[in-house]
């Protein structure tokens, strides 16, 4: 029987759960209630399900069954497995090759109202691959680098170029295990050949595909996009910017981005500051556009422009329930496709920019970049123009501040300054047990467990533990709206030695990083981590954990997959799509084992999944004190740490001046 | 940081910005753009500004590239809530203050407000402004002539670090044995900053310490703008030891956190511009230590341990106040990290380096043993086991109780030595060290050696209780600490009995001419073996020395012996033999042995030496070269130039700026960093004539070295030939060598073309 949760029960964000009660009130399903509606199909959810060829859909529930090809259980779970990820990483990497184009028309002054912005990093991207940059304008550099990027897809044979940036060691590695990517589309294309009827049927071989092809999305495609939306729109630094639903506006034109790409959301942000369109605006009787973005949209301009997030992915239908959003705006991956029936009970128009993505029902108004600010525009007219037709809303008055933007350049900038810029003091702060470890907490929401709650349970059990936190993603805005990417809580929802360290620094104990396709900043950040010296020589040395807790997407799975093969531990909270039913059919976990202790073998890094937050933090937290004994680094402590700070200072200067003089500076003797 | 001391620092340095700017703007009307602008004697320009961005200042003009330089550093101050980070903010905005202080301090030079008045003051050697004579003003700047020759006490680590004391301390007493306490662990003590308007510099010279090069203590200036001079000169080290060039920013700044062992003390009260100034040190990895209450940032990173640490002085456990200044200094020490060595020495008078540079004035002698009116002589020797007790002290004859004041009289100190290692060969190695023992001991005053050692002993010791058997403790204690791997038993007899004084001297006498004979017949081709020395890899990681008989380390510090003794006190040491094996070419030094040295020493930078050619692959030099030998192809032949020669040469530079060319550790054909008893060597450059080559000199080598130059004058063949080299009271240009060479016949002229 389906079971009923309650507002509270389906989400722990106050904001949404008023949201919830409305939906309920007006009678209008949303995924929470669908997921209650809707049981998992449980040999689907075990993996043990295979429909790839007509001779089935088989379902092998019985012990020794094998498929009408004779396919057996490990062989239908990796194969599963693989197109998930093979779909991830195609997702993420086409998302790199559009921007590929991208910066090929900008580079030939093709793309109206773009610009390089970033050229510095331009030129260090550049010289990673040996393009010249000396004596060269943006353009030319960028043009280069375009061309090298946009055959990476293509490419054949040899390996894909960003490879080169990771430690030394574990790129040896990978060509030692044969995984290295040849081309970014091509191991896309072999995972869906092998998984074709009467291909590959050895597990752990088409595992080992598996990993390339994840490796092929974190050290390709992702890495690609990342890269060039911070030359295009600049690198990421510290901004103030708000999350949740009360950052919509009542006397303002709401414009929701929405998806992930920020080409079109970039230009959105420009056009919406534009003199004609805040006009346009104000003619129809409202004191502006306000622009905010929901899941990885809303990350990408949240982090460069500060530009607010109305919330993570369960929150799209909520925002569109506050009767308060003129036109959602919808590019590519985790939009759904209620959100247009769900609009018709209110005004928002639903908007789908991408010739990749249509929605039956929704309004679309193609992008092409190189007529992006006036698209830009005509979207946010069609958004202006519908501004006469909301009705009344019911915007919650729940947002919260937070600080995000930190990219790889600015961590290592904010450890030293312009002249001393290093890794230095977070890998001292990791070796004398200040940090005890660091914690990656990505991924998505799934309205199977309650909206944010693993996220935010976890995020904050370690923190107290001086795990520092690194998010990405809907995770990222979990945390947001809590308030913890703030200063202020490096100061109060902390441990004794990560206080300290953020009080150094000036830094939220939770770090803000970018979207999920910027995850690969996480692995720049650890490889230089390790070039930096004291925490190991490769990536699986590091005191560190990956975790996505409410993870649902094949995205989430690709990520985890680049991420096992650069050495992480990574910890997945929900259901395993390779849990098999081992109560029920012996060895049918096989696949669930082999990308634990298997891949751990080969790569250093793991996939578990563990669905309880509590047994998340222990297996969390032993696996840092594990990785911090084999470097022969201090036991954790927490009692060793915590003076450092303002504490004592802000206290006697709140003394009557005599006494704060005493109390400073001693007594006076000549 | 935190967040409060980013935004005191970011409010300081966005202030001392601003003045900065004000400062230029009011200078450049009244003085225009082309006004100089330098600090004395140093190659450096504005050597923090030329560091860290490359640019040479020369101008006033100029200076408004570095402030706007400056200003684009600076950052708006953290906000009270929901604050970005400040980190690295903070340390841009402390390397702002930096170049704005530099910028000051060039203006008030030319306002001729530098070096800082203070009247009744007298500086204990300090840095040379024309005819002043150190009194009435503080030092200011450090001159590149006193960095280099530091050089090697930096390195071999007699100076283990440097302690920028910034304020007024707690008291006239505090003040005093806190800079004691950093004089007997012989680090080198910078003083700037005041509280109120006092400061530290007035708080010592109130008390009478001698503060100058001589005593280890820099008094710069009683503000904290001339804290900027220490941070030049910390700058400068790693463009003049490490090699490194201007504008490598970053490797200059970790030059000093890994190898400059400095902190930052505040005492008192710390204020705005102390906190930025501060920033600006915390990226030299310079720690800082207040003795007030601030807040603390303990984690690691920047610097190698704590960046600032908070020690309220009042709340420091100890019975008195002297008892806590003294547990402040080795909190400081413990947190920089500085490696020091303790002379531990049983004598009534504060003991240390710091104080070798003491000088004991007529009025405040005691007595005096040598000099003028009476005769002081030293004598080391070795003797078997059984003959020597170890620790016995012996004084016999009269104490100097019944001699009056600022009397003297005759003494002799016989040293005898026994231990399983020790050779007759290290038997004057071991003497020369009386000179920097003796020395160590406030209010003693050492010079000389041999029978014309010369010792002063002020009233404050005496009156201490310092006396003759002192001296044996000292030399007891210090044998067995720096060459205890050598020397198993030490005793001393101090003899002031006129007879027993006049036999000892006798039997000294014939050792001496022994051992001059011993070293006269100690040439290059009678050993198999010469010396690395790579003592300066701490500061110039690609230099590396050959020492050979006859020629020297090019600081002056070590020869072939002092190395060959080095090499016995510690096998894996920076002296290992190197075996000469095949002479690749004779005339021009080559051995197959030092070329294969060569390559592993410098790390492969270096191919190939030639140890007596100028002209081929010449020996590199660190820094602390006690002369330059340069090419003046004009003349056909070359010049010496003194590092305490600070005028202009017919190479049209100055030791400063010609150093920069000889430093680094790297091989520069024509330049050369030697030590000056190489000159007499007959090995001096002796593939391209030796020393009939030297056409022009400064006038205080042939001064300091008239004797041995006599020697080398008729080995030559020519008894007048130091006559006729030039030197800068006649000539500073090459038109006026030519002829003063034409002249004075000087035979250069008719030497083969050097090149």
């Amino acid at each position: 029987m389906p079971t009923k949760r309650t507002a509270q029960q389906q989400s722990v964000d106050p904001a949404a759960q008023e949201m919830l009660i409305r939906a309920e009130e007006l009678g209008i399903g949303t995924a929470f209630t669908r997921a209650d509606d809707m049981a998992p199909c449980n040999i689907g959810a075990a993996g043990m399900c295979c429909k790839q060829c007509d001779m089935g859909p088989c379902r092998l529930t019985k012990e020794g069954q094998v498929g009408v090809c004779g396919a057996t259980i490990d062989t239908i779970q990796a194969r599963n497995l693989v197109r998930a990820i093979a779909a991830g990483s195609a997702a993420h990497s086409d998302h790199g090759r559009d921007m590929a184009f991208t910066l090929k028309a900008v580079a030939n002054h093709e793309a109206e109202g773009y610009i390089i912005r970033d050229v510095a990093k331009l030129r260090i991207v550049a010289s990673h691959y040996a393009i010249p940059i000396e004596g060269r304008s943006p353009e030319e550099i960028a043009n280069d680098l375009a061309d090298l990027y946009i055959a990476q897809f293509g490419q054949q044979k040899g390996e894909v170029a960003p490879v080169i940036r990771a430690p030394q060691k574990r790129l040896q590695l990978w060509r030692e295990r044969g995984v290295v990517p040849r081309g970014i589309d091509r191991e896309v294309v072999e995972a869906l050949h092998r998984t074709h009827i009467g291909d590959d049927q050895d597990a752990e071989h088409i595992l080992q595909h598996a990993i390339r092809t994840g490796l092929a999305d974190g050290w390709g495609g992702s890495m690609i996009a990342t890269d060039i939306s911070d030359i295009l729109f600049g690198t990421p630094a510290p901004v103030l910017g708000q999350a949740n639903l009360g950052v919509l506006k009542d006397d303002m034109v709401n414009v929701v981005v929405h998806g992930h790409e920020p080409t079109l959301s970039q230009m959105i942000v420009a056009a919406s500051q534009d003199p004609e369109i805040i006009a346009y605006a104000k003619a129809a009787g409202a004191k502006g556009v306000q622009l905010s973005g929901i899941c990885c949209t809303a990350n990408e301009i949240l982090i460069r422009q500060g530009i607010p997030a109305a919330g993570n992915f369960l929150h799209q239908e909520l925002a569109i329930m506050t009767g308060s959003v003129e036109a959602m705006v919808v590019d590519v991956q985790c939009i759904m496709q209620a959100l247009v029936d769900l609009a018709k009970n209110f005004h928002t128009k639903i908007i789908t920019t991408s010739p990749k993505v249509r929605i039956t029902g929704a309004t679309h108004i193609e992008f092409d970049e190189h007529k992006a600010l006036t698209i830009a525009k005509h979207i946010l007219k069609e958004a202006i123009d519908n501004y006469k037709n909301r009705g009344k809303t019911h915007i919650p008055q729940i947002k919260e501040d937070l600080i995000p933007g930190f990219s790889h350049e600015y961590i290592n900038y904010m450890l030293g300054g312009s002249y001393r810029a290093s890794f230095r003091p977070l890998n001292d702060a990791i070796m004398s047990g200040r940090i005890r470890g660091v914690a990656a907490i990505v991924g998505c929401n799934n309205p199977r467990s309650q909206q944010d709650y693993l996220h935010n349970y976890v995020v904050k059990e370690l923190l107290k533990q001086d795990v520092l936190i690194v998010q990405t993603g809907c995770g990222a805005i979990a945390s947001a709206k809590l308030g913890l990417m703030l200063g202020e809580a490096g100061l109060t929802e902390v441990g004794p030695g990560l206080r300290e360290i953020c009080e150094t620094i000036g830094i939220p104990p939770v770090l803000h990083m970018g979207s999920c396709v910027d995850n690969t900043r996480i692995l720049t950040v650890l490889t230089q981590v390790v070039a930096e010296g004291g925490l190991g020589d490769d990536i699986d040395q590091v005191p560190a954990v990956g975790l996505a807790p409410e993870w649902m997407s094949e995205k989430a799975l690709a990520i985890a997959a680049y991420c096992v093969a650069s050495g992480a531990y990574v910890i997945f909270g929900g259901s395993s799509p390779v849990g098999g039913m081992p109560d029920r059919v012996s060895d049918s976990d096989k696949v669930l084992h082999y990308i634990s202790e298997g891949w751990e073998k080969l790569y250093g890094g793991k996939l578990e999944f563990i669905p309880d937050p509590d047994e998340m933090i222990k297996a969390t937290l032993a696996h840092v004190d594990k990785k911090r004994a084999a470097l022969g680094l201090p036991v954790y402590d927490p009692a060793k740490f915590g003076r450092s700070g303002d504490a004592r200072m802000l206290e006697l200067e709140m003394l009557p001046v005599a006494e704060r003089r005493q109390a400073i500076y001693g007594t006076a003797a000549d | 940081m935190s967040k409060y001391i980013a935004t005191r620092a970011m409010r300081g340095a966005n202030a001392l910005v601003t003045e900065a700017e004000l400062m230029l703007d009011k200078a450049l009307a009244e003085k225009g753009p082309d006004t100089k602008v330098s600090f004395p004697n140093t190659a450096y320009y504005l050597p923090t500004i030329l560091a860290m961005t490359g640019q040479q200042v020369e101008t006033l003009g100029q200076l408004q590239t570095a402030l706007e330089h400056a200003r684009g550093l600076l950052h708006p101050l953290p906000s009270e809530n929901k604050w970005t980070p400040y980190l690295g903010e903070t340390l841009d905005s402390g390397m702002a203050t930096l170049f704005a202080a530099e910028t000051i301090e060039a203006i008030r030079f030319v306002y001729g407000l530098q070096p800082e008045p203070l009247p009744g003051f007298h500086l204990a050697g300090g840095t040379s402004y024309g005819s002043a004579n150190g009194d009435g003003h503080l030092n200011g700047p450090i001159d590149d002539i006193q960095l280099r020759s530091w050089g090697i006490q930096l390195v071999d680590g007699r100076m283990p670090g440097f302690a920028a004391i910034v304020g007024c301390a707690k008291s006239n007493a505090v003040a005093v044995k806190i800079v004691r306490e950093l004089q007997k662990r012989n680090i080198l003590t910078f003083l700037c900053g005041n509280v109120n308007g006092r400061s530290i510099i007035h708080q010592l010279q109130e008390e009478g310490v001698e503060l100058g090069y001589d005593t280890y203590t820099v008094p710069f200036g009683t503000d904290t703008i001339s804290a900027i001079y220490p941070l030049g000169f910390a700058a400068r080290s790693g463009l003049t030891f490490g090699g490194l060039k201007p504008a490598m920013a970053r490797e200059i700044l970790m030059y000093n956190r890994e190898r400059v062992f400095a902190f930052v003390l505040a005492l008192g009260e710390v204020d705005d511009l102390k906190y930025a100034a501060a920033a600006g040190a915390i990226n030299f990895g310079f720690p800082v230590i207040a003795d007030t209450v601030i807040p603390e940032i303990l984690p690691t990173g920047v610097t190698t341990y704590e960046h600032v640490v908070s020690m309220p002085f009042d709340q420091i456990e100890g019975k008195d106040d002297l008892e806590r200044a003294e547990r402040l200094v080795q909190k400081c020490i413990e947190i920089r990290g500085v490696k020091v060595k303790v002379s531990s020495v049983d004598v009534p008078v504060p003991y240390g380096s710091a104080f070798e540079g003491e000088v004991v004035r007529k009025a405040d002698l005691r007595i005096e043993f040598g000099g003028k009116y009476s005769r002081c002589f030293e004598y080391l020797h070795m003797a078997s086991s059984e003959e020597v007790v170890d620790g016995k002290i012996e004084v016999v004859g009269k104490g100097f109780e019944e001699i009056p004041a600022q009397g003297s009289m005759d003494i002799g100190i016989v040293v005898k030595v026994a231990g399983r290692n020790m050779q007759t060969d290290f038997e004057p190695v071991l003497e020369r060290q009386i000179h920097y023992f003796v020395n160590g001991a406030s209010g003693i005053q050492h010079v000389g050696q041999r029978d014309i050692a010369w010792i002063r002993v002020s009233s404050a010791a005496a009156e201490k209780g310092f006396n003759l058997e002192h001296f044996g403790k000292i030399l007891h204690a210090r044998f067995h600490e720096d060459f205890g791997a050598i020397v198993d038993k030490v005793s001393v007899t101090i003899y002031t009995e006129p007879a027993k004084v006049a036999e000892w001297l006798e039997k000294a006498r014939v050792a001496y001419d022994f051992r001059n004979k011993r070293l006269a017949d100690l040439t290059d081709d009678r050993v198999e073996e010469f010396y690395s020395c790579t003592l300066c890899q701490s500061f110039a990681p690609n230099h590396v020395c050959v020492v050979s008989p006859q020629r020297l380390g090019l600081c002056g510090a070590y020869n072939w012996l002092d190395c060959k003794a080095s090499f016995s006190i510690n096998p894996t040491g920076p002296n290992q033999p190197i075996k000469l094996g095949k002479s690749v070419d004779y005339l021009k030094g080559y051995w197959e042995g030092t070329n294969d040295y060569a390559k592993i020493g410098s790390h492969g930078v270096v191919q190939e030496v030639a140890m007596y050619s100028i002209m081929e692959n010449p020996m590199t030099a660190c820094g602390c070269f006690e002369c330059i030998v340069m090419l003046v192809p004009e003349a056909n032949g070359v010049m010496v130039l003194s590092r305490e020669d600070t005028s202009m040469t017919p190479a049209g530079m100055t030791f400063s700026t010609l150093a920069g060319v000889a430093g680094g550790g790297l091989q520069t054909p024509g330049v050369m960093g030697v030590g000056k008893f190489y000159l007499a060597s007959p090995k001096f450059i002796s593939a391209e004539g030796g020393f009939k080559r030297v056409v022009w000199m400064s006038s205080v080598l042939k001064e300091t070295m008239a004797e041995e130059f006599k020697v080398v004058c008729e080995r030559e063949g020519d008894p007048d030939l130091l006559a006729k080299i030039a030197d800068e009271r006649e000539v500073t240009t090459v038109e006026q060598l030519l002829a003063w060479l034409e002249q004075h016949n000087h035979p250069a002229l008719a030497l083969p073309p050097m090149f």
